[in-house]
């Protein structure tokens, strides 16, 4: 088995709260043991508050890691401390952001962060060379005429188009995994197909794997090779996708697909007593955090944190409930 | 409709004035919302929707104003209303429930004091009448009495929006007007609070007129549908007709936008292009430039809205003498 | 309601227009009736700074060289000062060290305000507390008396001196909103996004955050400008600065001392009050434009009376 691309181990981060005298902590990622693989899809889900974004942000270098660590390509991410080691992260690593309305910089063409990004990873393109590279990336996403689309404004596109610019932002660096997240979010639902289809086709032509974070759970079956769901800091359950979503071990990742609207299928019943109440992060101390709003929470669950374990061929999930179902418990695979 | 509809609009316009010229954002809607009714509108950004909603409530400002239509509101036009006329129906026959509770809450003052403003700007009411009566909505929503002495930021998104809605039924009105009220809310929270204004307009009998750009969402619970594109109504019928059989190619591909988590894994296509931008409108039907069933006729002839079954739908498809469905059906496979 | 200008600013096509450089200026004054009145004033400042010689046969202003205390007629067209000069040549010709003390210490004044302002929101942390405790105490000190004391104590006035003296005043209210710009833009993503792409923060703090801020610092420098412009008129009327020099605060200080008003030459007084205040307006009146830039919601509803329809 071929060694993963990126891996976290451990991986937390938490953020003091309250000001000077009330120190509280925020724990806003904890404990997260995640793999992606080289042309592999995964999809991160979570609700507002679960810790996706800081995970994001940790493995993108915005923040540093309260514990744990970040390997790529078998590397700890600490041992990159030269200038040059962290821009050829960045470079490998590059980040899309969510809101199409502020992720370019409204005073520059678009073309600005493309020429910047390949002048700093790139170096040793020429101008005229970095001028048809940025042309070439942004026929990739699909914006046609390229050097038209490149002269223009950021206003004067449309939320699709720049978020596109984005992707092609990324791509320039050629790199091994894009961090996308929440790229479809804020975009109207008829072009969120759009950018989620680009984004299969780029990992299908130039092999590059994408962590897609999200809170909706459809489209993350419909691009994503496998699936983690996140609550409240934790990575609660994960596995390839459609095992994941045929057979949901965690309550919360039942609870999240019992939510979905589907109009093609007939009102679930149920789940109409959670009313959505956000996790509870800070100073949260041990046991399982979904025990407030989980129907099948025993005492266990709030005296020990679940810690995840292989409960079916390659499908983890963090519950004592589901840990207790199995006939014979399987120790965590790592 | 056996009793008389609670809301008509008949050929609603509104423009707004531009440095280019006037820019027309809702183009001659026309619909109704009967007695305890609730009708979705659907749509993406810039379909006129939100401006829709405003200009029914006379919450429109300048550059924008209503140039044409009128809406009757229990036998009352709305637009030719005076704004003295309008704050006695405010609040007690009509209400409004914005999209972001932030954005309409009062975040200096406690949920009481609010509710309070509210009922003492519309009746006469002792302070034990109105605390009696601001437990009972907070109660009706699912949130503690308590907190009434919560100031906004202390409640969780959820919550905030949950008070809006009870701050909306304080009159027990009969029409409640919501602009995309679960857009800011998990989708845990957003179906928690679908079902909650299901039950309350179940129990209270109000109509609900309900704005939104998520189709599913209001799959399972609005009677009637409303679909709008570029500042028109394209499609307007019962829900499941709309959901089963969609007659105009766009609320198809809209349908079609979303991907199941039931069901076997395909490939989806969107649609093309984006929504157009209302100071350049495309000639003709104003979504030829994206339909997948385009014909010859489409940038030429504006459509009208054509009786399709129990629905009815802007596609010259539909014109008498028209494929129809037919067509549509074939180029989805 | 802010929520409708989003939407259909939305459907117009993209965010609220941030106009191009250059073209984007000119038409925005254009466009703006205010700042068109304001640019012609200022125009006209320049010109008469620039070339004063063309507008008056009188040379050296301040030589004693006519009659005293005529009133206007075609030779003087303001009259002349108790001290025979001619008011009229005097006013021109003191246009010039005005425009320069407005446009200089503005400038200085913005640069600072920039320096302090943008730094203290960007870095935030020490930085930033360090920077805007200097800012706020800057703020704080009653200018008037700290710039009187600075005046006598830097020795009367030379034009150096009055210069510093306003920067050293001015440039902290321009910072503190500086500030808090850079601090509602911080989190923006475009700025995220040029940290993950791995630009080191003074380029970040130059070439992507100071960019979008061109509309209020070309504000604050009009501001900065508006206000060295009154202050340094009123320090030279208090006697601060060089008696000998040409300028119009100059003329108010003499005019002063010589008791014009009481002894019936009031435009003596009054010409140079005037230029000092219309400056002043002028700048006022340019920064309605760059409110408008930067604000669309300000801008006038211009109704067309014919319809257009935009094919």
């Amino acid at each position: 088995m071929t060694a993963p691309l990126l891996q976290t181990r451990g991986l937390s981060k938490q953020f003091k709260v309250g000001g000077s005298l009330a120190r509280r902590t925020l724990h806003a990622v904890d404990d997260a043991d995640l793999v992606i693989n080289r042309k592999e899809i995964v999809a991160l889900v979570g609700e507002s508050g679960s810790g996706k974004s800081t995970i994001a942000r940790l493995l993108a270098r915005v923040y540093r890691p309260t514990s744990g660590e970040i390997l790529y390509q078998g590397r700890s991410l600490a041992t990159m401390r030269t200038r040059r080691q962290t821009m050829a992260y960045r470079s490998d690593v590059p980040m899309v952001f969510q809101d199409p309305f502020s992720s370019l910089n409204p005073a520059y063409r678009v073309s600005h962060g493309i020429l910047r990004g390949l002048k700093l990873h790139r170096r040793e393109l020429t101008r005229a060379q970095r001028l048809a590279e940025a042309e070439r990336v942004v026929e990739a996403v699909g914006l046609t005429p390229a050097a038209q689309i490149l002269d223009r404004f950021p206003h004067e596109l449309s939320g699709g188009q720049r978020q596109r610019i984005g992707f092609a932002q990324a791509l320039a660096y050629e790199p091994k995994l894009v961090i996308a997240d929440e790229p479809v979010s804020m975009l109207d639902v008829s072009i969120r197909l759009g950018l989620l289809n680009l984004m299969a086709k780029l990992r299908a032509d130039s092999g590059v794997s994408f962590l897609y974070i999200t809170h909706d759970i459809a489209s993350a079956r419909y691009l994503a090779d496998r699936l983690l769901v996140m609550y409240a800091g934790h990575i609660v359950e994960s596995g390839p996708t459609e095992t994941v979503l045929a057979d949901p071990k965690h309550p919360y990742t039942q609870l999240l697909l019992s939510a979905v609207p589907d109009p093609r299928a007939p009102l679930a019943v149920g789940a109409d007593s959670d009313t959505g109440e956000p996790p509870r992060v800070i100073d949260p101390g041990p046991g399982c955090r979904f025990r407030w709003r989980c129907p099948l929470a025993i005492d266990t669950c709030a005296n020990i944190t679940p810690q995840p374990r292989l409960l079916a061929a390659e499908h983890v999930a963090a519950c004592h409930v589901a840990e207790s179902e199995l006939p014979a418990p399987v120790a965590a695979d790592n | 409709m056996l009793t008389a509809p609670m809301l008509e609009v008949h050929d609603l316009t509104v423009c707004y004035a531009t440095d280019h010229g006037s820019v027309t954002a809702v183009d001659g809607v026309s619909f109704e919302v009967g007695r305890a009714e609730f009708v979705g509108v659907v749509g993406e950004s810039g379909c006129g929707k939100s401006t829709l909603l405003f200009a029914i409530a006379r919450l429109l400002s300048p550059p924008a104003a209503i140039t044409a239509g009128n809406v009757v509101f229990q036998a009352q036009n709305l637009v030719t209303m005076t704004e003295k006329k309008l704050n006695v129906l405010r609040w007690r026959d009509m209400s409004l429930v914005m999209q972001s509770a932030m954005n309409a809450l009062n975040p200096v003052l406690s949920i009481g004091a609010q509710f309070a403003d509210a009922i003492e700007a519309h009746t006469k009411s002792s302070a034990q009448q109105t605390l009696e009566r601001s437990r009972e909505v907070l109660r009706l929503v699912g949130i503690d009495p308590i907190h009434l002495k919560s100031y906004p930021h202390q409640l969780s998104g959820g919550m905030r929006q949950r008070a809006m809605i009870a701050m909306a039924l304080l009159f027990t009105p009969d029409l409640v007007i919501m602009d995309e009220p679960t857009s800011a809310l998990d989708v845990v929270a957003q179906r928690s609070l679908m079902v909650q204004i299901k039950q309350l307009q179940q129990r209270l009998g109000f109509a609900v007129l309900f704005v939104t750009h998520d189709m599913s969402l209001v799959s399972h619970f609005s009677d009637r549908l409303l679909v709008m594109y570029a500042g028109q109504v394209v499609e307007t019928g019962p829900t499941r007709t709309v959901f089963d059989t969609p007659a105009h190619p766009y609320s198809r591909g809209l349908l079609e936008a979303f991907p199941s988590i039931r069901g076997p894994r395909v490939e989806l296509a969107g649609i093309p292009g984006s929504p157009p931008e209302l100071a350049r409108l495309p000639s003709g039907c104003r979504f030829h430039p994206r339909c997948p069933v385009v014909q010859p006729e489409c940038p030429v002839t504006a459509p009208p809205l054509y009786d399709v079954g129990a629905a009815q739908a802007r596609c010259l498809l539909h014109a008498p003498g028209g494929v129809g469905l037919e067509l549509i059906e074939r180029a989805r496979s | 309601m802010t929520a409708l200008l989003v939407d259909t600013t939305a459907a117009a096509g993209g965010s609220p227009p941030i106009r191009h450089r250059g073209g984007g200026l000119l038409t925005a004054i254009r466009a703006s009736r205010k700042a068109m009145v304001g640019s012609i004033i200022f125009a006209v400042f320049c010109v008469l700074a620039v070339a004063p010689g063309l507008f008056t046969s009188v040379h050296h202003p301040n030589d004693l060289a006519f009659a005293p205390s005529l009133s206007p007629s075609a030779q003087h067209w303001l009259g002349t000062t108790s001290l025979g000069q001619d008011i009229w040549a005097q006013l021109v010709y003191g246009t010039r060290q005005s425009l320069v003390i407005a446009l200089v210490a503005g400038l200085f004044a913005t640069a600072l305000s920039v320096l302090v302002g943008v730094s203290a929101g960007y870095l935030g942390g020490i930085a930033d507390e360090v920077l805007s405790m200097i800012t706020g105490i800057f703020l704080v000190i009653p200018t008037f008396p700290l710039i009187i004391i600075f005046a006598t104590y830097a020795g009367k006035g030379t034009l150096l001196v009055i210069l510093i003296v306003l920067v050293v005043t001015g440039w902290s209210y321009g910072a503190n909103q500086l500030r808090a710009q850079t601090l509602s833009l911080r989190n923006r993503d475009f700025l995220e996004s040029a940290r993950v792409r791995g630009e080191r923060r003074s380029y970040i703090i130059l070439a992507e955050v100071l960019p979008t801020m061109t509309s209020l610092i070309v504000a604050n420098f009009l501001g900065a400008a508006l206000y060295s412009v009154l202050t340094a008129a009123g320090l030279q009327f208090l006697g601060l600065g060089d008696p000998n020099s040409m300028s119009w605060g100059t003329m108010l200080y003499w005019s002063q001392s010589q008791q014009a008003l009481q002894t019936g030459m009031p435009l003596w007084s009054i010409a140079p009050g005037l230029c000092v205040a219309l400056l002043g307006v002028s700048f006022a009146l340019i920064n309605y434009a760059f409110d408008e830039i930067s604000n669309p919601a300000l801008r006038p509803v211009r109704r067309r009376r014919a319809h257009r329809a935009d094919a």
